[in-house]
């Protein structure tokens, strides 16, 4: 199947969701792979890289749209080219079902399959390599501190030099999602006192790890919603939170604020009054610009001064990175390609049993399916495997053994039924002294299998050197022939030299058996540290 | 000591060998279990020594036995060098094994003992036989493979024409003086059938060894540390000694388990590592000759090369195999781990089940040299951290790590799971030539782009690697 990568129409991106690397990796997937040419000019790919690459590079957009079965998307799509999308084609790109419901009429009508990258479920751990929300949040984050440090007038770290001592600045980070983690880090490494706060208590830990301080707001309620996104807080909740936040703005010289609750306009966080308190100079980076802003002031798109502070709203942080973001992008477009075609043919299976594909998938064929049906909980898991026994393979045991997949019906049956036989024979034929000891040694047979089972590799030799130390419980073979106490008359021509020779010979070897595999085995032993 | 008494120390001793082999099951309790397994041993010999079976009269013959082969265990436990750990223990199964068939026979002659009906007398001497019969095996067995392992005997398999009909012809003369042996009315003409089978056993077992080609020798040792276990089970049986019949199967059973897990590390059929040969089952010989044989040139590296990748590389795998063991390089492996861990780099050791010649072999090298066990995983574990690894160093291995297991359907080792370095950005092959590894099977390994061969005895070329990286 071809893939087709547009040039991005909207002014000022500057990506491209496929470089050259990638462009080699769907090829070894079995793909073939059109880039728009001039598509990577502003992310600093020349064209001469795709081709060398093995893409083919088509001068026009039309084409790309035209002949593609597959077409890459950083941005979502325009009308215009939409109405330029093959009947029947597959889109893969940013789509934000929610936001645009006239563009999936649009693309449903166009009978398209269309997997909207930003519908991805991802608390499914598997589906971490295809979230691209999340790295284009990391390279926003560090972006939004770049741009701060550009419109600050001062450095970030404390200094004391011959010329006086300079106080570190202070940063105040809104939101401890990916994007701010990651302006948390940046921030820290450039030397900056840094602060953030979360209306989800957990992420605490996750900012103290990155070199933040994690500020509380002073009033309790849990602010974890689904899918680790952030929920509405309650009226008292909010108050506290104005009033600590006022207390920030007062203190901080420059805020950066991440705050997002999916489906919903950005939370107002900084108002007029509070940018009004800020010392001149001040920066504020306003991260949730393009869903109305976390500042009452802020103006998406651009960079204007109110009051003395530098209020950033830029909507296109990540693409301000253009060769960083394209790379992760495209590698995040990889690797859904990859779960699409499984059979590595060149061939993409859109299937809807897999629960991130599911997810992902929002219009098929044609018929819209968004939104997908909610996500199974982890704790429902369990019950669903036990609905349908044919569950997915059983992933494997760490060290190639352990359990394993339980035997068939039928396996077991010839199993039981050939123990069966051979045991009523047993107890058929054989008189009672010998069926106690029999018993003995059959349950003996299940303990040493029960207990050796479990054993790491690495003990290998170890075990197989104790069991060989305990074989050599044979000298009490041995040393009950060296000299019983006979009763009288049965023994008379017992050939008792021969016996001794024989059961003294036994005990030596075993003794040499005995004493030497524990000695070794504790050699051995005294040897693993951690 | 009473009957009772005896019994019940013989319950405490059993309890312990359980708590011993459990305890072995994890690097945390092991040595602990070890303790158990002392522990259990020596209150099984004082009970049977103080028990009501043995007189004074014998106290002076058994002190002497104990320390005379005590002595000589415990010498050869300090002599040993690790690495030919899978020597001794082989021999010392079949230490086990020829006290089994003596104490049969010693069982056999004892015209002490009363059976009160025909059919337990028959049982008895079934139990004899059969116990003589796994001795014998063990024994001689043991010995080829101490022989195979310590380098006295070729690793080659030895494949006589028809060997098993040969095998099935041993066994029906078995079973044939089995019955001989039962309608013997008093000893000397039962010792006749008894020897017969003896020699035969013997023969059986070093043809079954005989047969196994080296690179499953791991899977033999452990095997044959069961049919010690099993020896000390029937001899259990012949005594009515219900100590013996547990301790026995609990070895047994435990050393056939490990045979299992081992065959299916390597993709390998039990009875068709038992039935010997490797790849050679009943198919074609060597079909790899004609087949995908591998081409191109191998690019060698000298040690400061070497040296340079591994100081520049974050992440580090070292696949250690037989060749290790040989030229004893273990020590300098843990060098260089130390000095690329001070520096930052993660290094990290990837072991295949069936590296070397023993299960574990390789692990226990590694802990002899202190390399922390937490940085020593199994290939499960590390094969999937193949492509983010910047240099995969393969000390003495190959067919370990030969890639046509995975693509060449054709090849005789196809279907074992292997280590995959060549997935690494770098990988270096430490050997000494460019012979094929002891399947016999060339490895395409060494053709590949990525790869480098840095020839030599691993040891000297080590310390070489070692010195560039501290200048």
């Amino acid at each position: 199947m071809l893939i087709g990568v547009p040039l991005e129409t909207l002014p000022g991106e500057k990506r491209v969701a496929t470089v050259p690397e990638v462009v080699e990796k769907l090829i070894k997937l079995g793909f073939q792979v059109a880039v728009q040419s001039g598509a990577g000019d502003a992310a600093n790919f020349a064209d001469d890289t795709y081709r060398a690459a093995g893409a083919s590079v088509v001068p026009t957009a039309a084409d790309i749209w035209a002949k593609s079965d597959i077409v890459f998307k950083a941005r979502v799509p325009t009308p215009n080219e939409v109405a330029m999308l093959r009947e029947g084609g597959t889109l893969i790109g940013f789509v934000w079902p929610a936001q645009n419901p006239d563009l999936m009429q649009q693309l449903a009508a166009k009978m398209a399959t269309v997997l909207a990258i930003d519908c991805l479920p991802r608390q499914l751990s598997r589906a971490q390599k295809m979230d691209a929300l999340t790295s284009m949040a990391g390279i926003s984050g560090y972006r939004a501190v770049i741009e701060a440090a550009n419109a600050f007038g001062r450095f970030f770290n404390g200094q004391i030099t011959a010329a006086g001592k300079i106080p570190p600045a202070k940063v105040f980070i809104a939101g401890a999602g990916v994007a701010g983690l990651a302006a948390i880090g940046t921030a820290a490494n450039l030397g900056a006192i840094v602060r953030a706060n979360d209306t989800r208590a957990e992420v605490a830990d996750q900012v103290v790890s990155l070199g933040g301080e994690f500020v509380k707001v002073d009033y309790e309620e849990e602010g974890s919603g689904g899918g680790g996104y952030a929920k509405v807080m309650s009226e008292g909740f909010q108050a506290a939170q104005r009033a600590m936040y006022a207390q920030q703005a007062k203190e901080c010289d420059i805020i950066i604020t991440t705050a997002l609750i999916p489906g919903k306009p950005a939370p107002r966080l900084i108002t007029a009054e509070m940018v009004r308190s800020m010392r001149p100079g001040s920066v504020i980076v306003d991260m949730a610009a393009e869903q109305g802003g976390n500042c009452e002031l802020t103006e998406p798109g651009q960079a204007v001064v109110k009051h003395g502070v530098t209020i950033i709203g830029y909507t296109d942080l990540a693409s301000r990175l253009a060769k960083q973001s394209s790379t992760l992008y495209s590698t995040n477009l990889l690797r859904l390609t990859e779960e699409l075609c499984k059979t590595k043919d060149g061939l993409i299976d859109v299937n809807m049993e897999d629960d991130a594909i599911r997810g992902l998938t929002v219009i098929k064929e044609g018929a819209i399916t968004w939104p997908p049906p909610p996500p199974k909980l982890p704790a429902v898991a369990p019950a669903k495997s036990a609905a349908a026994p044919i569950a997915a393979p059983s992933t494997k045991k760490g060290h190639g053994h352990g359990a394993g997949e339980p035997m068939s019906a039928r396996s077991l049956m010839t199993v039981f039924g050939a123990g069966a036989l051979v045991f009523a024979l047993v107890g058929l034929f054989a008189p009672a002294s010998f069926l106690a000891h029999f018993t003995v040694f059959v349950l003996a047979c299940f303990i040493g299998y029960m207990v050796v089972w479990n054993v790491t590799p690495s003990l290998h030799t170890p075990l197989m050197s104790v069991t060989n130390a305990i074989s050599s419980i044979i000298a009490i073979g041995a040393l009950v022939q060296v000299a019983p106490p006979l009763a009288g008359g049965a023994a008379v021509d017992r050939p008792s030299q021969l016996i001794l020779a024989l059961a003294v010979a036994a005990l030596v070897l075993t003794a040499v058996n005995m004493f030497g595999g524990f000695a070794v085995t504790r050699r051995m032993l005294a040897m693993f540290r951690k | 000591m009473t009957a009772g008494l005896a019994t019940v120390s013989y319950i405490g001793a059993i309890i312990l060998f359980i708590l011993s082999l459990g305890g072995l099951s994890n690097p945390e309790t092991a040595r602990r279990g070890n303790v158990f397994g002392i522990v259990g041993m020596a209150l099984a010999v004082l009970a049977t020594v103080l028990g009501p079976r043995v007189t004074p009269a014998g106290y002076a013959w058994i002190v002497g036995a104990l320390v005379v082969g005590g002595a000589i265990g415990l010498l050869a436990a300090k002599k040993v060098q690790m690495t030919q750990m899978p020597e001794l223990v082989a021999l010392m199964h079949s230490l086990v094994g020829l006290a089994a068939c003596l104490v049969g026979f010693a069982s056999y002659v004892d015209t002490s003992t009363v059976f009160p009906t025909p059919a337990e007398k028959a049982i008895h001497e079934v139990e004899i036989y059969v116990g003589i019969l796994i001795g014998a095996v063990t024994f001689s067995g043991s010995i080829v493979a101490f022989g195979k392992l310590s380098g006295k005997i070729g690793g080659k398999p030895l494949l006589l024409p028809a060997r098993h009909w040969l095998n099935l012809a041993g066994l029906l003369v078995v079973v044939w003086f089995g019955r001989e042996f039962l309608r013997a009315h008093d000893i000397q003409t039962g010792m006749t059938p008894l020897i017969v089978m003896t020699v035969i056993a013997l023969l059986f077992g070093v043809h079954m060894v005989m047969a196994i080609g080296g690179a499953d020798m791991p899977v033999v040792v452990s095997m044959l540390n069961s049919y010690s276990g099993w020896a000390a089970a029937a001899t259990g049986f012949m005594l009515g000694n219900d100590l013996l019949i547990v301790v026995g199967a609990l070895v047994g059973s435990s050393g056939a388990i490990l045979s299992y897990i081992m065959c299916r590390a390597m993709n390998r059929n039990f009875i068709s590592v038992i039935a010997g040969g490797f790849g050679t089952g009943g198919g074609a010989p060597a079909p790899a000759a004609g087949g995908a044989q591998p081409a191109g040139e191998v690019v060698p590296v000298s040690a400061v090369e070497t040296a340079e990748l591994l100081r520049e590389a974050r992440n580090v795998v070292i696949v250690p195999g037989y060749g290790m063991a040989v030229a004893q390089a273990q020590h300098m492996v843990c060098e260089i781990t130390k000095i690329l861990r001070d520096k930052g780099v993660n290094v990290r050791f990837g072991i295949h089940p069936v590296a070397g010649r023993m299960p574990g072999h390789m692990n226990v090298l590694l802990a002899e040299a202190k390399v922390p066990y937490d940085i020593v995983l199994e290939m499960d574990e590390i094969n999937e951290d193949f492509p983010g690894t910047d240099v995969a160093m393969v000390i003495g291995a190959n067919d370990i790590v030969n890639p046509s297991a995975q693509e060449d359907p054709a090849s005789p080792i196809a279907g074992m799971p292997v280590l995959e370095v060549w997935k690494a950005k770098t990988s270096i092959v430490m050997k000494r030539s460019m012979a094929s590894g002891y399947a016999g099977v060339d490895n395409p390994l060494f053709y590949k782009d990525n790869n480098r061969m840095l020839f030599g005895d691993a040891k000297k070329t080590l310390e070489e690697v070692l010195a560039a990286l501290i200048a």
